[in-house]
């Protein structure tokens, strides 16, 4: 009596009542189909966000005044991120790929009569590099822009298509708060964070900004200020390293001792994708959690007509133990045929929750990831809940005394 | 061979105790066929279970091959009953949408016998019975008189020590029922199998060379039958009756 023929008594039981048997299933299906097609969400989300966030521009950090969170209110100030910080930073540090200085403000920018509200952004040449943007058409900025003071601009590709509905934005005058520039160049498309596009960005060179249209929100004390300092480390393992060189310089040119609290926040992609990462992967145990719960819900509908099956067949069983079948043996009997339901079940679900997860892929709303894991893990799941709740009705029938099963009427 | 020293075998049924078997003692010889008669109630089945394993007395004992029964476990029972005992029901109890030969193989399958050897075994037995041409027909695809000759097949495979069978014609019409009696008289007389069956016919037990009768779970009469008669003899009319 091997396994083999165990199995084959099993299917052929299974057999003799394939509505029951398919109905059975069908519990173990959806319960495993949910389990993958939810986990494949769930993952894919995961990876589309992580690859979003490290398209931004890998190994950045970036540098901007704390917000005051204890002096808010009226006449809340954050202390100034000066220009000389970004020259003493770009001048002392080490290991740096690119340093990026920008000042961001609110302006009108209008072509012809399509006019409205942007976030307008100083930046010298390195910006390209250190936010990972790429050019579509035309050029990036240049050191000459910048000393030149050139009335250029260059956009990004959902600001061209707002302002410009479908012309081609090359060569044509953009008026920013009433001045007129000149479009040089179009980005190329990075897509959506999630949480902001950057692709609405509208560039001009960081020194024409100063000059001609930061005015007054762009010197403090005298001296000029920017919103932050985008900082690209030469590779992933130093850029802890390249935080706590920031945080040094920032304190030693600020005045301020290891005991004052840093009015400036020092944050890599790293972290901001840490967070993100560990959002979604408990968003994705959450929804495995909830698959799980059908799935055991299926195993409940197996063991439910397990006990019925044990009854139906008594007598079988009391035959069986007649002409010598140990109680081992009817044990493993029923146990197999348990088995044997849910990894059928189990194999149809996982096709079952691939190709749901296929179908949302294709509807373009997220893409998901079946992954090999998700698919064993759901696979050995569903083989468990077939043991568990295959071992009690197996009991029963192995239980039965032979002399009375056979009597069973 | 078999040797039952004041078996008795009671039965709780809720508070009641039931005595099945009372002191009953009972020698059956290798090649012997016997017939166990009696009432319903007086034990006949009960007293199959014990003779075949399937149960074991409450007080006395039992030694089938000089072995003592009733100091065995559930899985030494089950060995005992796959190597030593052939049991045929009034009911054939053949597994359903089950062929022949493979419902034949059940025994051997428990016992360990392998693939091949398994085969031939069953389709020797089925042979026996004459069904030899028939091994690949379901149950549903036979009649009661060939289903009880697969389940006597089934009961062989083994070559039992002792064949018992509990009102084997009991769901078959006189005339395939005197068939299968046939059959029994031909294992006993060209095989030298030990037969026991149950009956509630007289003029079937006389196909036998002793006749116990069993009225309360006590043995009313043990006799020795001086002419058995032979398969395929003319049922008479004061036979059928009695």
């Amino acid at each position: 009596m091997n396994i083999l023929e165990n199995i084959r008594i099993s299917f052929r039981a299974l057999a003799a009542n394939k509505l029951r048997s398919g109905l059975t299933m069908l519990g173990i299906i959806i319960g495993v189909a949910a389990e993958v097609a939810l986990m494949s969400i769930g993952r894919g989300a995961t990876r589309n966000i992580t690859s979003r966030v490290e398209g931004l521009g890998s190994n950045l950090i970036s540098i901007s005044p704390a917000r005051n969170v204890r002096q808010a209110g009226v006449g809340a100030q954050s202390t100034p991120l000066y220009y000389s910080d970004y020259q003493a930073i770009a001048k002392d540090i080490k290991n740096l790929a690119g340093i990026s200085p920008v000042f961001q403000s609110a302006a009108q920018v209008a072509y012809g009569a399509n006019q409205s509200q942007f976030s307008v952004t100083g930046v010298t040449p390195e910006f390209a590099a250190v936010q990972a943007y790429t050019v579509a058409e035309g050029r990036f900025i240049t050191n000459n822009d910048n000393s030149a003071e050139s009335r250029v601009v260059v956009l990004g590709s959902q600001a061209a298509t707002d302002l410009f509905s479908g012309l081609n934005p090359m060569g044509r005058e953009i008026t920013i708060n009433g001045i007129s520039y000149t479009v040089v160049g179009v980005l190329a498309s990075k897509g959506s964070t999630g949480f902001f596009s950057s692709d609405e960005i509208i560039l001009i060179p960081l020194e024409t900004g100063y000059s001609r249209l930061f005015g007054g929100r762009a010197i403090e004390n005298g001296q000029r200020v920017l919103s932050t300092i985008s900082v690209s480390a030469a590779n992933p393992n130093v850029v802890n390293d390249v935080i706590s060189q920031v945080e040094y310089i920032l304190r030693r040119d600020h005045g301020l001792t290891l005991h004052d609290t840093l009015p400036f926040s020092v944050s890599s992609q790293n972290q901001a994708l840490s967070t993100l990462t560990s959002i979604t992967s408990t968003l994705t145990a959450f929804l495995g959690a909830i698959a799980g719960i059908s799935l055991f819900v299926g195993g409940i509908g197996i063991m439910n007509i397990m006990l019925v099956s044990v009854r139906e067949r008594t007598r079988e069983i009391g035959l069986r133990k007649a002409v010598g079948a140990r109680r081992s043996v009817i044990l493993m009997q029923f146990i197999v045929e348990t088995i044997t339901l849910s990894l059928i079940g189990g194999i149809l679900g996982i096709l079952l929750g691939a190709a749901i997860a296929g179908v949302v892929t294709l509807t373009g709303l997220i893409t998901t990831y079946v992954s090999i894991d998700v698919i064993l893990y759901s696979f050995f799941f569903a083989a468990l809940v077939g043991l568990f709740f295959g071992i009690y009705p197996a009991y029963q029938a192995a239980s039965l005394r032979p002399i009375e099963a056979l009597r069973y009427e | 061979m078999i040797e039952l020293e004041n078996v008795t075998k009671v039965y709780r049924l809720g508070q009641n105790k039931v005595v099945a078997l009372d002191d009953i003692n009972l020698n059956i010889q290798a090649g012997e066929m016997v017939a166990i008669m009696g009432p319903s109630g007086s034990g006949k089945s009960t007293l199959m279970a014990i003779l075949g394993c399937l149960d074991i007395p409450t007080k006395g004992m039992y030694r089938l091959e000089g072995q003592p029964v009733e100091k065995l476990n559930d899985n030494q029972l089950a060995q005992v009953r796959s190597r030593k005992v052939g049991f045929v029901f009034q009911q054939f109890n053949l597994l359903p949408r089950t062929n022949a030969l493979e419902n034949v193989m059940l025994p051997l399958l428990y016992d360990g016998v392998h693939g091949k050897a398994r085969a031939e075994k069953a389709k020797a037995a089925l042979e026996i019975v004459g069904l030899g041409d028939r091994i690949h027909h379901r149950p549903n695809q036979l009649s009661g008189g060939e289903q009880q000759r697969v389940a006597i097949a089934r009961a062989l495979v083994n070559d039992p020590t002792i064949l018992l069978a509990d009102e084997p014609t009991g769901n078959l019409d006189t005339k395939t029922g005197d068939e299968i009696i046939g059959l029994f008289q031909k294992l006993h007389e060209e095989h030298g199998q030990t037969v026991v069956y149950v009956t509630h016919d007289a003029f079937i037990a006389r196909h036998t060379q002793r006749i116990i009768r069993l009225v309360d779970g006590k043995i009313i009469s043990d006799v020795s039958v001086e002419h058995p008669l032979k398969a395929g003899t003319p049922r008479p009319e004061e036979v059928l009756v009695s």
